[in-house]
């Protein structure tokens, strides 16, 4: 046998060998489509590797936003959209949709005033409604000065950073604004984007994060992940049951835990504002929409038990990244729905 | 059979079915080169009529008022086109009052100045420079840029030029470094390669024998460029700063990082803003009712309407200097 026969005879295997696995592969692997908020994307492509190394299976999923998550799965382009909104119980009925909350993070303020370090600034939940309503202008203002005795503050104009796109975060803010401040309420009130009263946008926590870290004296407002990823100076702030806490995990945990998860229909919770001790104010969920009735029924199927392998088995993932895990609770309360619901 | 039939043909016949084919190519070729010029027509009076039918909503619920209204509350499904127009028209005025002049300082350098072993290497640079994404410009805007403007130049101007009668209110406002001016000087310095490299190309068609003439009777450079070049190739640079002009009206990621992107109208320049293109890209992805929805693709059709106006009042204003020009020679 020459050379060039054996190359060939060898070429040809290796083809075939390739074109085998391909098709292998592309026969068992189920691709499940998702798409929605930006929050929740880095823990998504995590969950995506790791199950796809177990399973073969592939979850894709678009980080476009919360409302494009929304909009996508009632246009039903998507398997599954999530959103750091939950939809209101009788808007899901219309759209034959089911929601359910997959992970919990917190939303956090952050300035950037000279010498102040991280945790060291104080806030209430009506002087940073003021401050972005515009009516608190300046960093010694007696109100801030007033509950940070022993930080030096400077005579300086506060700048305020929001979101320029719509935003689950934007939600999870002003919805925390509006139950703290009647005049946020009636000036403002809540949504995914708002008509802000003062200050300029970022689009995404990313561009928040970097025109707080550009403009001196400002003050925005990001998911903890991108505070402590760019090492801003973040802020406490008091909670309902008057004490400061410093955002991190535990709180946020802690504020999941006071909300009754089974009160409304379809999870509907919004666990700003919560009660409790050492509760962070400003937590926020994620959550999953998907319809009962799907047309492709074992896409549906594969999606759920993606679900169901990442809230039972992808907790440890998910602290990695600084999200808190479901309590176990609720990850039951969330199985039995799916059991009910979902066909 | 067909082929000895032919062979005994005429040379008339020749030439007949000679003259059939041309005449055939020549229909073919016009139609293919209508089809060409209709097709742009048609696919821009298929985007504005698109855009004018996404938005029939936003122009129905709010008729005349969303021209001129500054309200943009997505909460309260309020929605007035003022802010991002008037942000859109002022950071392309900035773009063009740097961009126009400075074009022509290099196009004139490149041209009648430099010497030959310069000019290609310095024009391609200037090419080059037309060739980077725009969100390049932006970044280095947001990171170089917007801290220069903030720490430097715009605690300058308000102290120095805010307090002036008349153009001191333009220039007052806090450093946040972010705003207007930023926005127009960025994008001045986009646009700078597209209409500097249309000059410079159409100074190099002058004829050489035009020039040596006007340098024989004793004219200086300037005067050479200015009374001789620039009236000889004007409807090509103006095409060259309408083509920029163009670009500045309708950039969107450079202005997106350096603009603010807030719905105030502040008649400072330092004040952060809003451009059309920026509040559609901004937005659309969350826009999350119909009624908003539609107000962004009325924006994308007024974006169309105010460059039609901006470029037929600029085309008036040539035909009007054509017409003087005429007058004096």
């Amino acid at each position: 046998m020459s050379l060039s026969v054996l190359l060939k005879n060898a070429s040809q295997g290796i083809t075939l060998g390739c074109a085998t696995l391909l098709m292998v592969s592309v026969g068992h692997a189920a691709e499940i489509t998702g798409a929605g908020s930006t929050f929740v994307y880095p823990l998504l492509s995590k969950w995506s590797a790791t199950y796809n190394e177990k399973t073969g299976n592939r979850v894709n999923y678009q980080s476009i936003g919360s409302g494009g998550g929304i909009a996508q799965i009632k246009a039903a382009t998507v398997t599954f959209g999530a959103s750091d909104m939950p939809l209101k119980p009788d808007e899901l009925q219309a759209a034959g949709l089911v929601q359910f909350p997959v992970v919990i993070g917190g939303v956090v303020p952050v300035v950037n005033v000279e010498g102040i370090k991280p945790g060291e600034l104080k806030f209430t939940g009506p002087i940073l409604a003021d401050i972005f309503l515009g009516t608190i202008a300046k960093w010694n203002d007696a109100a801030i000065a007033g509950i940070n005795p022993g930080v030096k503050l400077p005579d300086q104009k506060i700048t305020v950073v929001h979101r320029s796109d719509g935003s689950g975060t934007t939600f999870n803010w002003v919805n925390y604004l509006s139950k703290v401040s009647s005049d946020w309420k009636t000036k403002v009130g809540e949504g995914t984007s708002v008509s802000w009263p003062a200050g300029v946008g970022g689009k995404g926590n990313e561009g928040v994060a970097a025109y707080v870290n550009q403009i001196k004296g400002s003050i925005g407002y990001v998911e903890l992940a991108y505070a402590t990823a760019n090492k801003m100076a973040y802020a406490a702030v008091k909670n309902k049951n008057n004490e400061f806490v410093q955002p991190a995990a535990k709180g946020f945990q802690a504020a999941a835990e006071q909300v009754n998860w089974t009160e409304q229909p379809d999870f509907y919770q919004i666990i700003t504002d919560a009660p409790g001790a050492g509760s962070w104010p400003i937590a926020a969920t994620v959550f999953v929409m998907m319809y009962k009735e799907p047309k492709d029924a074992q896409r549906s199927k594969d999606a759920i038990a993606f679900f169901k392998w990442a809230l039972e088995e992808g907790q440890s993932d998910a602290q990695s990244l600084d999200y808190i895990p479901l309590p176990g609770t609720l990850v039951k309360q969330i199985e039995a729905s799916w059991a009910k619901n979902i066909h | 059979m067909a082929s000895p039939q032919a062979l005994e043909l005429s040379p008339v016949d020749l030439q007949g079915r000679r003259e059939r084919r041309d005449r055939l190519l020549d229909t073919v070729f016009r139609y293919a080169v209508t089809v060409c010029a209709v097709f742009v027509l048609i696919s821009l009076l298929g985007a504005a009529f698109s855009m004018l039918w996404g938005g029939r909503l936003a122009f129905s619920t709010f008729g005349w008022r969303f021209l001129w209204s500054p309200e943009w509350d997505a909460v309260q499904k309020n929605f007035g086109a003022l802010v991002p127009i008037y942000g859109t028209l002022v950071t392309a005025l900035i773009a063009m009052i740097i961009a126009v002049p400075v074009s022509f300082g290099i196009a004139f350098f490149l041209t009648e100045i430099a010497p030959p072993w310069m000019r290609a290497p310095v024009a391609a640079a200037v090419e080059l420079l037309a060739g980077i994404p725009s969100i390049i410009y932006g970044m280095w805007g947001l990171f170089v840029f917007v801290p220069f403007m903030g720490e430097h130049v715009a605690p300058w101007l308000d102290e120095h030029v805010g307090p002036l009668p008349l153009i001191g209110p333009l220039f007052q406002g806090p450093p946040i470094g972010l705003g207007m001016l930023t926005a127009g000087i960025v994008l001045g310095i986009m646009v700078i390669p597209f209409i500097s490299s249309v000059m410079r190309e159409v100074f190099n068609t002058v004829p050489v024998h035009l020039k040596e003439s006007a340098y024989a009777v004793g004219n200086t450079t300037w005067e050479v460029v200015w009374d001789i070049v620039l009236p000889y190739t004007r409807s090509a640079v103006i095409g060259g700063v309408f083509l920029g002009l163009g670009r500045a009206l309708g950039e969107t990621m450079a202005v997106t990082f350096v603009l603010g992107n807030a719905h105030q109208l502040s008649l400072s320049l330092l004040e952060p803003g809003n451009s059309i293109a920026a509040t559609i890209a901004n937005e659309f992805t969350e826009a999350d009712s119909a009624i908003y929805l539609s107000s962004l693709i009325a924006l994308g059709f007024l974006l169309f309407i105010v460059t039609f106006i901006v470029l037929a009042i600029a085309r008036f204003m040539l035909s009007r200097l054509a017409l003087r020009a005429g007058k004096i020679t």
